[in-house]
């Protein structure tokens, strides 16, 4: 039986206060002030569709950095950075997946997140895949003090599916598909446009959403009152309940679409609200998961109960958090405020792709050098070893650093250089098993940083070339939290 | 070791620029200014000229690139040129190569030149640089005060000096050195400061405020070298003598290896151990008379003074806070401002540190004048703590 093995989860740090935004609003959209609560989760500057669904595929991966299992991988977004750049084959070396790997990037609705997971789903059972990894991010832009920049979060979901399914297996798939616009994004970048709500409910979401629920729910022997989760994201008030009654699904199994907590991640919200699902369900439960889009998409899982649980998961990824309040900030990260970068930010960020390619492991997968005589790690990879006593040549193995834990030695906070969040913090790390890296510092603020800091990487955005509308990568750290804590837990037994 | 350069070459004439923002000034301009005075001071014509090295460093700023901008600023008759680069130590390498070349006997009479015109940008600091294009791929985007100021934080961490000790620490190096660069009338800088300006100077670098940064000025620089045999042929007495120069080069050690503590310059340990043992000199703390060193940023300066082997390890902050680098301390350091107030044209720097030791050994410092130098040390570094290029050179009195 095919199903889900594995799964993570991915928010960005940053929570904007909703309040902060309707505040800053009020003079022009007074009506949107009932929509002031709670918070929706913001990407960082250097982050977008395709560094948030990274995030999650390494989540549900776990920190294994020998990921020669998987043989197809699935990106689903609606916002991945390129329109004709395969954006898996940056997921994928970003990961160090085989390039053996058959890889596909899924787009053009807002349920290509769930149409990536059926697909992969497929390709397993029919045997094309043994080890399928579907990972979808979504990073929506929107105008200011549109109903949409309230509604909307940024988030990420990753599955990892196998025919032995360790976390829940597959029982039916039910699509629909209809040209029903609701809203559109054309070719030019720009923004969503949007038809009458009244009009998407009644005669989109309600028509067009249970006849894929339903064929779901046929194709796996079950009935609709069997559905112990029931997952529907949307952003209209009571539309998940009203689409269960509607099937015959108890009103109880209905989900909270983290609205209040993260907002609506596009694309990736149905599979982040499964990947919740799967986080709080017992074993035996059934999981039912559905998003609209052109039709729908709906997927019926049995929790199974094994299988490897997320490091982080939807539910640490929400504990992850810290309040930002500055919506200029927000506005900023999005592209929407035309601001005073200075002289410094005028040099071209142009990138020579004869380099990347030649360095692609390094550059976009963290991959350095070991050498097989004296074991002695280094970044990069190079002909001749640094080990100052034994400078052997050709001696060296790629070497994975992406997983490997560090700590700071030494940092500073620069006010003078440019960069989309001052201070620019940057700094020596130093890595566990061997290893130093001078790199940015990401998700931090003026005080976190100081030598002897624990630190993870993170794959994040290195520069945008506007000129050229190109998006280079590579890795960062950040503050490990989690060995922060551990430690003062320690220091204060 | 090889037999070394101590006591080979002689200097027989120097000149230096007015340092600063020469609006009014080309790089030319500044060649020219710093050419005319070391030739009348070496009392030759350019025709006894034999090779000359030309050092500048942002080469798409100010000269363009190739030896051709000093031998046509200056007219030079035909002689070999060699732009030599080495980031900010470009100047000390255009005095290696000049005196190499007569040390070799391939030369009489060599001259260096470093020129750097950076007021061209539109903006303060350093213009941005040009990386290559792998650098920009993985590189952070940072500047020369954010590499520098994470000395501190690993100086801190390492001797456990607390941070509000150490920016005191770092306060008085440039208070020690307004004070000098005031007396200086070449300075860029001519200002006295006190502790609390530093101390509440704007935020550039975690923990680099303002007056933590050194200038960024306009400037040249050269020295016109011989054999001391010509020298005295040509009626100079009291020589300048070169004792010795060493250069030491990262190779990937502290920015690739887990050795390298952050707290330090690995090479700049390297170039002082073996400039010492080229100058026959056994206790610098002592035998040192005075020195220009590459303070580029306040804590490079506190920390070089344990890497040249003055201060003990850890201890180089205690001997800033009591003054031992002081005017009237133990080793006078940067008693022409430094590159803190008389500025820091790049290319220029490590000839105009020189041009104060030649000075001061010559008796012709002024104002500033020092009482009796022996040996005065030039510490000229370029690139940043994690991967760099170190040069020491020591110039001392004839026979010493």
């Amino acid at each position: 039986m095919v199903g889900i093995a594995a799964w993570g989860a991915y928010a960005p740090r940053l929570r904007l206060s909703r309040k902060a935004v309707t505040e800053a609003n009020a003079w022009v959209a007074p009506n949107l002030k009932a929509k002031g609560k709670g918070e929706r989760s913001m990407a960082n500057w250097d982050e977008d569709a395709l560094t948030m669904a990274v995030e999650a595929a390494r989540d549900a991966l776990g920190p294994d950095d020998n990921r020669s299992q998987i043989d197809a991988l699935y990106f689903a977004s609606t916002t991945a950075p390129f329109a004709d750049r395969l954006n898996a084959g940056v997921v994928s070396a970003a990961l160090t997946l085989e390039k053996t790997i058959a890889a596909s990037d899924v787009t053009g609705s807002q349920r290509c997140g769930l149409t990536a997971l059926a697909q992969a789903l497929s390709a397993v059972a029919g045997g094309g895949a043994k080890t399928a990894l579907v990972a979808t991010g979504e990073h929506r832009k929107a105008r200011a003090a549109s109903a949409q920049e309230l509604d909307f979060g940024d988030g990420a979901a990753a599955f990892v599916i196998t025919e032995n399914p360790g976390a829940a297996e597959l029982l039916g798939r039910g699509s629909v598909t209809d040209d029903f616009v609701d809203h559109f994004r054309g070719d030019d970048g720009g923004f969503d446009y949007y038809w009458e709500e009244r009009w998407i409910r009644d005669e989109g979401i309600v028509k067009l959403v249970p006849p894929a629920i339903k064929r779901a729910l046929e194709v796996a022997g079950l009935s609709a009152s069997k559905v112990d989760h029931f997952c529907f994201p949307s952003t209209f008030s009571g539309m998940a309940a009203s689409v269960a009654k509607a099937v015959g699904i108890k009103p109880e199994a209905v989900r909270d679409n983290l609205a209040a907590v993260m907002g609506e991640a596009g694309c990736a919200h149905g599979p982040i609200m499964l990947a919740h699902a799967l986080e709080n369900a017992r074993e035996n439960e059934v999981i039912l998961v559905a998003q609209f889009g052109q039709g729908a998409e709906a997927l019926v899982f049995r929790v199974t109960g094994q299988g490897q649980r997320p490091q982080r998961g939807v539910t640490g990824s929400l504990a992850d958090r810290k309040e930002e309040t500055n919506y200029l900030k927000f506005l900023t990260f999005n592209g929407l405020v035309e601001w005073d970068k200075g002289m410094r930010a005028e040099k071209d960020n142009k990138t020579a792709l004869t380099t990347l390619y030649r360095n692609e492991d390094m550059i976009l997968g963290l991959v350095g050098g070991r050498c097989r005589e004296t074991g002695v790690v280094q970044f990069p990879r190079t002909r001749i070893s640094v080990a100052p006593n034994n400078p052997a040549v050709d001696t060296q193995e790629p070497y994975r650093f992406a997983e490997r834990r560090a700590s700071i030695l030494s940092y500073s906070a620069d006010y003078l250089t440019f960069s989309m969040a001052p201070p620019n913090h940057y700094g020596m790390v130093v890595f566990e098993g061997g290893g130093r890296i001078m790199m940015d510092i990401t998700d931090v603020a003026p005080g976190d940083v100081e030598t002897g800091l624990p630190v993870r990487m993170v794959f994040r955005i290195k520069e945008v070339d506007e000129k050229r509308g190109f998006v280079r990568y590579f890795w960062k750290a950040t503050p490990d939290r989690a060995a922060v804590a551990a430690h003062s837990a320690q220091a204060a037994e | 070791m090889p037999q070394g350069i101590r006591d080979k070459v002689a200097i027989l004439g120097m000149g230096c620029s007015k340092f600063g923002e020469r609006w009014d000034c080309g790089p030319d301009d500044l060649m020219v200014e710093a050419y005319i005075e070391a030739m009348a001071d070496a009392g030759i014509e350019p025709s006894q000229l034999d090779a000359a090295w030309f050092s500048t460093h942002v080469d798409e700023m100010g000269t363009g690139k190739g030896g051709t901008p000093m031998s046509i600023a200056l007219r030079l008759p035909n002689i070999a040129v060699t732009r030599v680069e080495n980031f900010c130590a470009s100047g000390s390498e255009a005095f290696r190569g000049a005196v190499y070349a007569v040390a070799s006997g391939a030369a009489d009479i060599a001259i260096a030149l470093g020129v750097e015109k950076l007021k061209d940008t539109g903006y303060g600091g350093l213009p941005v640089a040009n990386p290559g294009t792998l650098t920009p791929q993985v590189m952070p985007n940072g500047s020369a005060p954010g590499n520098f100021a994470q000395l501190a934080s690993a100086y801190r961490a390492k001797h456990g000096v607390s941070k509000d000790d150490l920016k005191r620490a770092i306060a008085h190096v440039s208070v020690k050195s307004h004070a000098n660069g005031a007396k200086n009338a070449k300075a860029h800088l001519r200002k006295a400061i006190t502790v609390d300006q530093v101390l509440n100077a704007p935020m550039i670098a975690e923990p680099l405020g303002l007056f933590d940064c050194c200038g960024v000025s306009d400037g040249a620089a050269a020295a016109i070298v011989t054999t001391p045999e010509i020298a005295k042929a040509l009626g100079k007495k009291n020589l300048t003598m070169v004792k010795a120069i060493q250069l030491s080069v990262s190779n990937g050690y502290e920015s690739q290896y887990n050795g390298w503590d952050g707290s330090h310059f690995h090479t700049a340990r390297i170039a002082a151990g073996k400039a010492y043992k080229e100058a026959g000199i056994e206790r610098p703390r002592e035998q040192i008379s005075m020195m220009e060193v590459h303070d580029c940023f306040s804590i490079t300066e506190l920390v070089t003074m344990e890497d040249l082997f003055i201060s003990p390890e850890g201890q180089g902050w205690r001997d800033v806070l009591d003054g031992f680098y002081d005017a009237d301390g133990g080793v006078p350091c940067q008693i022409d401002g430094g590159l803190k107030c008389f500025g820091h044209p790049i290319g220029a720097s490590g000839l105009r540190m020189l041009y104060e030791m030649y000075l001061q050994l010559q008796g012709r410092a002024g104002e500033r004048q020092l009482s009796n130098p022996v040996f005065g040390m030039t510490h000229n570094l370029g690139g940043a703590p994690a991967s760099n290029v170190c040069s020491v050179a020591i110039i001392g009195q004839e026979g010493a």
